[in-house]
């Protein structure tokens, strides 16, 4: 008790004691996309180790329709776009157009997956499933990892559209429409680089 | 209906395996019936099964820890008195199926289900505390965390009585762990267990990394933390970052053995050197997000017992964040003999021996913060100076395993065994003892016994020579790792000592149970009323013995490296006059476990190809996470009278328990100093 030199108070007496739980669960959504990218990333490397092992089947030069491709890729990315005009409407609370826009969201999201099934069911089919050769896969774990965090995006996405049409526009549910937000533009970067990396590298 | 299982799955014929699933089901029989006897099963669900209090959740990842280190140090004692008998002629007891699967157990129970839950439960005991929290920035997700890492615990369990446990080591061998080479059961318990809780440790770093980054007190700056928060931070970021790669390493061979695809595999294009890059990509750093919280308790203890403060608080956080850095750059020299290139084995070399560097000078440290201190020889000091002479002969026996043509010498020998024991044991479990003897007031209120604690440390210390030093001459003499038998007669009497050695740890090992009963039994006079059972310096030993679920009445304002000692040294009162405001906790969430035990029977429908099962199980996960996340009321409010009442008590309890009070129901800094 002797060198109380300037007294301190050791309570603090601010008004808020922590960052407000919306920055915490978007801070943590975010450290969360980072670890997903790890994964990505090693699965990009396995593709990158493995993908040229064909074992006598078929290369991405057989396989790849890039026209289609293109109408696949221009499903997400506008779906992207279509929900960064959603979180416009979030911000202005105006409930109808959010639902608008997830609805459109979601649909274009549904035609990406349908595409993507569709196109993985004809390459079963002809018998170049994934078992066929290493290439394959790498090439059905890499692209079907992104297509299930895209379906899990969709199911999420319908749990929010309804809880925006039970609950409205509160602070809980604006903080979760913005974590899918961050989700789902996340899953078109990394789109961009299954395409690019898988696909066109693929076709060449 | 069933999968592939079926009643044959249980090994009657064989009397070794029966008789330890007999022992470990008639104890879990116990147990749950003396819960049933005494009509605790409300109790134990209300309060700890689906409690989200940061505190009971590292409770109970402790229970969870030393429960599963007896079942890793069962496997150990296996081992060791498997190679004493089984010299030339005689075979032992073991065969070498079974001998398999038991090292590799014991690899995994004791990294994955013992060192793992060990350090978790205590960041989570004191990581909010230290940092001046009232809970974590995801308490829900600590409780699923913690879940997931039992339901892996459990399938691990069930794998002794139904079917097998996997043969192909700990850390997988391409392509023996392919269907085509194991067929059975075995690796897939080891890869769902890994997987199921590897989501939950996932987990755990996301949390941790959020509430140190965004939940500490006004005033602690980074540079302001307690070292032990430091190294939290840093294994959370090395779990953030290597875990990722664990799911994906896991996630390829379950596909190599489910789908029938080619990542591991010999033929059709699989590359079987992929699998060590993986496994080791994240293992490497696995051995520093084990290692790295227990050089944080080390810290914290040796600043407290020497009454200074820690010794170059700056030079040890940079060398933590550089051993974090370069954990990353040093997986390779687990398989310098793969056939890598000159080069690369050179390059890998360099970066494993620049370890030493960092590590090295947090030895530094921790000896200047002793020198010149006043030392009081507690057990967690005892820990720690045994930890200090051990871990530097392990560290040398590192860089020379670091030279790769030193290596290639006893790559797979017994000199590998004795040396990664040898940094694990000291430096990570030392540690973790160490810190559950430091904080066990704190998180339970009353002190363990000194007198066995210390008599537990030396037969730690003495038996960890007796069974490694004379590995070390065994990986000489030139002993492969895991022989279920041999021939070389000239080996048998070292493995005879090792195997005396394990049996002193064994005695150690009971005499920690002996501690814990003796404390239990004299909790009355053990009992720590003040708060502050060491004259602690870090924010931790402001709070009550146990904390009130809140912690912190009020949130404190932090000056200091060392705020309870910089408290205590202004003479400040701890005692918060209020007003008091009210506090919101979360409610407890049944959902934790609920989705730990789908998460074991997806595990086991997985193992089992019980295909309708693991759907209903893996659906009943998403449903659970769906139902959470629409609920709103997550918290429940403690009215301000309540904290008020809480506090007056606790000062009442901890006034009357001071002597040298300056005035009645207020406790001061005088806090008398251990006897």
């Amino acid at each position: 008790m002797t060198t109380d030199a300037k007294a301190v108070n050791w309570v603090y007496s601010g008004e808020s004691e922590h960052a407000d739980s919306m920055e915490i669960q978007t801070f943590g959504f975010w450290v969360y996309l980072m670890s997903d990218l790890v994964l990505f990333a090693a699965l990009f490397v396995t593709f990158a180790v493995v993908g040229h092992n064909y074992a006598g089947g078929p290369s991405g030069k057989n396989l790849f329709h890039l026209p289609y491709l293109f109408a696949e890729t221009m499903c997400l990315l506008v779906s992207s776009a279509t929900y960064g005009l959603t979180m416009l409407a979030v911000h202005r609370l105006r409930k109808a157009r959010v639902l608008l826009g997830l609805a459109v969201t979601f649909l274009l999201g549904l035609g990406f997956i349908t595409m993507e099934v569709h196109e993985f069911y004809g390459m079963i089919v002809d018998g170049n499933g994934p078992g066929r050769s290493a290439f394959l896969s790498a090439f059905f774990t890499l692209v079907g990892t992104h297509g299930s965090h895209v379906s899990f995006g969709l199911i999420w996405m319908a749990v929010l559209m309804g809880q925006v049409g039970a609950k409205g526009l509160t602070r809980p549910v604006r903080s979760r429409l913005m974590r899918l937000s961050m989700f789902w533009h996340f899953l078109d970067i990394v789109w961009v680089g299954v395409f690019s990396v898988v696909y066109l590298m693929g076709v060449i | 209906m069933f999968g592939k299982l079926s009643l044959s799955a249980i090994p009657f014929d064989n009397p070794i395996i029966m008789g330890a699933v007999g022992g470990a089901s008639l104890l879990a029989l116990m147990v749950l019936g003396l819960i049933t006897y005494y009509g605790k099963w409300p109790y134990l669900w209300k309060e700890w099964l689906t409690s989200l209090d940061h505190k009971r959740i590292g409770i109970m990842y402790i229970i969870l820890a030393l429960v599963m280190l007896v079942r890793g140090f069962s496997d150990a004692i296996m081992m060791r008195s498997q190679q004493a008998l089984a010299a030339g002629t005689a075979q032992g007891y073991l065969t070498p199926h079974h001998f398999d699967q038991v090292f590799s157990a014991h690899g995994t129970i004791m990294i994955i289900f013992m060192a793992m839950p060990f350090f978790i439960g205590l960041m989570n005991i004191v990581v909010p505390q230290q940092i001046g929290a009232r809970d974590v920035a995801f308490p829900f997700m600590n409780s699923v965390s913690l879940w997931l890492t039992t339901a892996g615990a459990a399938l691990v369990m069930v794998s002794l009585g139904v079917g097998e446990f996997s043969e192909t080591g700990w850390f997988g061998l391409a392509p023996l762990f392919e269907k085509e080479f194991s067929p059975g059961t075995g690796v897939d318990y080891w890869l769902w267990a890994f997987q199921i809780a590897g989501a939950g440790s996932l987990m755990t770093g996301i949390n941790f990394l959020v509430t140190i980054f965004k939940m500490r007190a006004p005033g602690m700056k980074l540079m302001r933390m307690p070292l032990f928060v430091w190294t939290a931070l840093t294994t959370n970021v090395l779990m953030i970052l290597s875990f990722p790669v664990l799911t994906v390493a896991f996630f390829l061979l379950a596909l190599d053995r489910y789908l029938g695809m080619h990542f591991f595999t010999n033929g059709l294009g699989g590359n079987m050197m992929m699998w060590n890059n993986f496994f080791w990509m994240w293992g490497h750093p696995e051995v520093y997000i084990i290692i790295l919280p227990a050089f944080g308790i080390f810290s914290e203890v040796v600043a407290t017992f020497s009454g200074k403060r820690l010794f170059g608080y700056k030079s040890l956080v940079y060398a933590t964040a550089v051993i974090m850095l370069l954990s990353f750059m040093v997986w390779l020299h687990h398989f310098f003999t793969m056939g890598n290139s000159p080069a690369v084995n050179t390059f890998f070399g360099i970066t494993t021996m620049m370890i030493a560097i960092p590590t090295g000078v947090k030895v530094f440290d921790w000896l200047f913060t002793m020198y010149r201190g006043r030392i009081r020889f507690t057990s967690p000091m005892y820990w720690t100076m045994g930890f200090l002479t051990t871990f530097v002969i392990g560290g040398m026996t590192g860089v020379l395993m670091a030279l790769p043509p030193a290596d290639y010498v006893v790559h797979n020998s017994l000199f590998l065994i004795a040396h990664f024991h040898n940094m694990l044991i000291p430096g990570a479990l030392f540690g973790f003892f160490a810190g559950y003897t430091y904080w066990f007031p704190k998180a339970v209120g009353f002190r363990l016994d000194e007198k066995w604690g210390k008599r537990a440390f030396w037969c730690w210390l003495v038996g960890f020579y007796l069974a490694f030093v004379p590995l070390y001459i065994l990986g000489f003499m030139g002993m492969p790792r895991r022989m279920q038998h041999y021939w070389n007669l000239a080996w048998h009497p070292y493995l005879i000592i090792a195997a005396a050695g394990t049996a002193v740890v064994l005695i150690g090992i009971i005499l920690q149970g002996v501690q814990l009963v003796v404390s239990i039994r004299r909790r009355d006079a053990n009992r720590d009323l003040t708060g502050d059972p060491w004259n602690g310096r870090t924010l931790e030993w402001a709070t009550s013995s146990p904390p009130a679920p809140y912690n912190f009445a009020a949130i404190p304002a932090v000056h200091d490296i060392d705020v309870v000692a910089d408290m205590k040294e202004r003479g400040i009162s701890r005692r918060y006059p209020g007003p008091y405001h009210d506090i919101s906790m979360p409610k407890n969430a049944a959902h934790g476990p609920v989705m730990g035990a789908l998460a074991f029977l997806f595990g086991f429908a997985m193992v089992w190809y019980i295909w309708w099962l693991a759907a209903f199980s893996f659906l009943g996960i998403v449903l659970a996470v769906v139902i959470r996340s629409t609920d709103d009321e997550t918290d429940y409010t403690i009215p301000a009278a309540e904290v008020k009442k809480i506090e007056d008590e606790r000062y009442e309890e901890a006034g009357a328990a001071h002597e040298n009070r300056a005035a009645p129901g207020q406790i001061t800094a005088q806090l008398a100093p251990e006897a």
